[in-house]
């Protein structure tokens, strides 16, 4: 996709002129955070539905975020190189009361779940017909609160919350979370399992029809994808290039 | 003050149609009449407290009025950073009631003692802290408080005061008039205190709100710097804002709290407060002490 093209090249020269980062995390998920926004909210717009509540739970992917949030006009485009700036509202996690737009201040891995657990719960209660979706990472999916969060979204029946994983296994290295896709289905919840680069898997995914159960949609993702250099190289996971590294990582020259 | 805090929610519930209750799997006896009638808004969300404050905070930023009622350790300690991060830091609104607080469940042995409760929460900026001495105080602070803008932290106790004061949020009480020495007291000490007190020429200032602490009436209080301090939690919990309160002064502080130290025994609170002599006796042994000294001659 060309605007994917686009953004990927604005996150890498965001980070390189900050000289902070996490570029993999980010284009990781950039993929489906395009879809998100500009598919999947952009028609419920059309539509008048309820627009989807979004929650980046792995707070560090905030570059993809703000990318997308740049074409939505939440950002101003020129914002983005104020990434990472004493003064700036970007920081290198997003931040809700900075931000119109970011649902949730997230950084510490495991919390934003499970605040977008509460949304869909209070949504649930006032009879707000909307969905919440969430992001978590595979490595996230060590923390507990978000094996917690999946036990109280089935019992609850929290059929509005939709949880995306992001799974680049990154941290197989350390924890390896296994089948991700049958652990959320021995919580209880619906799943489906999908090339987490691929717009049309991702569409499909995030324009289910509810059902009675939450859902997970497992990504399965390449980390930093599309800059050849850094897919897969836990080196780069939370380094920012130097701007004269821009045009080889871009693949310019 | 637990029986009081189940008429409370039974009214709050009645009234304000976006208060939601989330109980950690204790307490649930006094709610089951609120949970008939409020299925939606009184859930026993089970034994899950970092994911249970989570998604109070999730509540909250939908407009709903969270209170999180389980015991202080697991609520508290366990649950910090999603206090800290998901509350104090999001600045969202919300309760958190805890029963259980210093050695409230003595027999239970030290995994449910929880001295340090107010201490910890004090590291955590945005965070208000009430300790109620009765149960109409709870009432009287909580019906005013519950629905403002900040995460409070209420502690309810085992042990109450004979008489209830008129209490409000970051006001302190001034309930008795001396020269020599001010002893400030909190919650349910003032009993205590009082007794203590009896044949001594000190004031008596009466905390039931931690934070915000109202250092005006503090500071007002004091004719020589010389302050005891009576808390039923951590010794030494207080000492820096009663200090802040006489910034500028001379001042010498004693404390007369909870020792920071486990205990490993069980029994009843009462053995345990004799058996670190959390007393009126103790009290007035630190203030012979404090009175007899020359400290800021």
């Amino acid at each position: 996709m060309a605007e994917v093209d686009r953004l990927r090249r604005e996150i890498v020269i965001a980070s390189a002129t900050a000289g902070e980062g996490h570029i993999p995390s980010a284009l990781s998920i950039l993929d489906i955070l395009w879809i998100e926004y500009s598919v999947i909210m952009a028609s419920q717009r059309m539509r008048h539905e309820e627009i989807d509540r979004f929650v980046l739970s792995k707070g560090h992917g905030a570059l993809a975020l703000y990318v997308v949030l740049s074409e939505t006009g939440a950002i101003d485009k020129s914002e983005l190189g104020s990434f990472g700036q004493f003064e700036s509202r970007l920081g290198g996690h997003p931040d809700r009361l900075k931000i119109p737009g970011v649902e949730a201040s997230t950084g510490s891995l495991g919390h934003g779940m499970p605040i977008a657990a509460g949304i869909a719960l209070a949504k649930q209660i006032q009879k707000s017909e909307g969905r919440v979706v969430t992001l978590i990472g595979d490595g996230e999916a060590n923390e507990g609160t978000i094996w917690e969060t999946a036990l109280i979204a089935t019992h609850q029946q929290l059929n509005n919350l939709v949880c995306i994983v992001d799974y680049n296994h990154s941290t197989d290295r350390a924890l390896m979370v296994g089948s991700i896709t049958g652990k959320f289905a021995a919580f209880g919840w619906d799943v489906v399992e999908i090339d987490g680069h691929d717009p049309f898997e991702i569409e499909e995914s995030l324009s289910r029809e509810k059902t009675t159960k939450p859902l997970a949609v497992i990504a399965n993702t390449i980390k930093g994808k599309g800059v050849k250099a850094m897919e897969n190289n836990p080196a780069w996971h939370h380094a920012a290039p130097r701007i004269d590294e821009v045009k080889n990582l871009l693949g310019d020259n | 003050m637990r029986k009081q805090f189940a008429r409370t929610a039974r009214e709050i519930l009645n009234t304000n149609d976006q208060t939601i209750f989330l109980l950690g799997d204790i307490g649930v006896f006094g709610f089951n009449e609120a949970m008939r009638d409020h299925p939606h808004r009184v859930i026993n969300i089970g034994i899950l407290e970092q994911s249970t404050i989570s998604l109070a905070a999730g509540l909250s930023i939908e407009g709903m009025i969270p209170i999180v009622h389980t015991i202080a350790p697991f609520m508290v300690e366990r649950a910090l950073e999603q206090i800290k991060i998901d509350f104090g830091y999001q600045r969202l609104r919300g309760n958190l009631v805890s029963v259980g607080g210093s050695l409230d469940y003595a027999a239970l042995g030290c995994t449910h003692h929880c001295p340090g409760d107010v201490s910890t929460l004090l590291s955590v900026p945005n965070v208000e802290i009430v300790v109620p001495g009765t149960a109409l105080e709870f009432s009287q602070l909580f019906m005013s408080e519950y629905d403002n803008a900040s995460i409070t932290y209420y502690r309810l106790s085992e042990s109450e005061n004979s008489e209830s004061q008129r209490v409000k949020l970051g006001h302190a009480n001034f309930v008795r008039s001396g020269n020599q020495a001010t002893v400030v007291c909190v919650g349910p000490t003032l009993d205590m205190t009082l007794k203590a007190v009896e044949n001594f020429d000190v004031s008596v200032v009466y905390l039931t709100s931690i934070r915000p602490f109202d250092y005006a009436s503090v500071r007002q209080t004091s004719h020589n710097g010389r302050v005891l301090i009576v808390e039923p939690f951590y010794e030494g919990t207080l000492t820096h804002e009663v200090v802040k309160a006489f910034s500028g002064t001379p001042s010498v502080v004693s404390n007369v709290g909870i020792p920071r130290s486990f205990r490993s025994e069980y029994g009843t609170r009462e053995e345990h407060y004799a058996a670190i002599n959390f007393s009126a006796d103790r009290i007035i042994l630190e203030l012979e002490k404090l009175l007899a000294g020359n400290q800021l001659a």
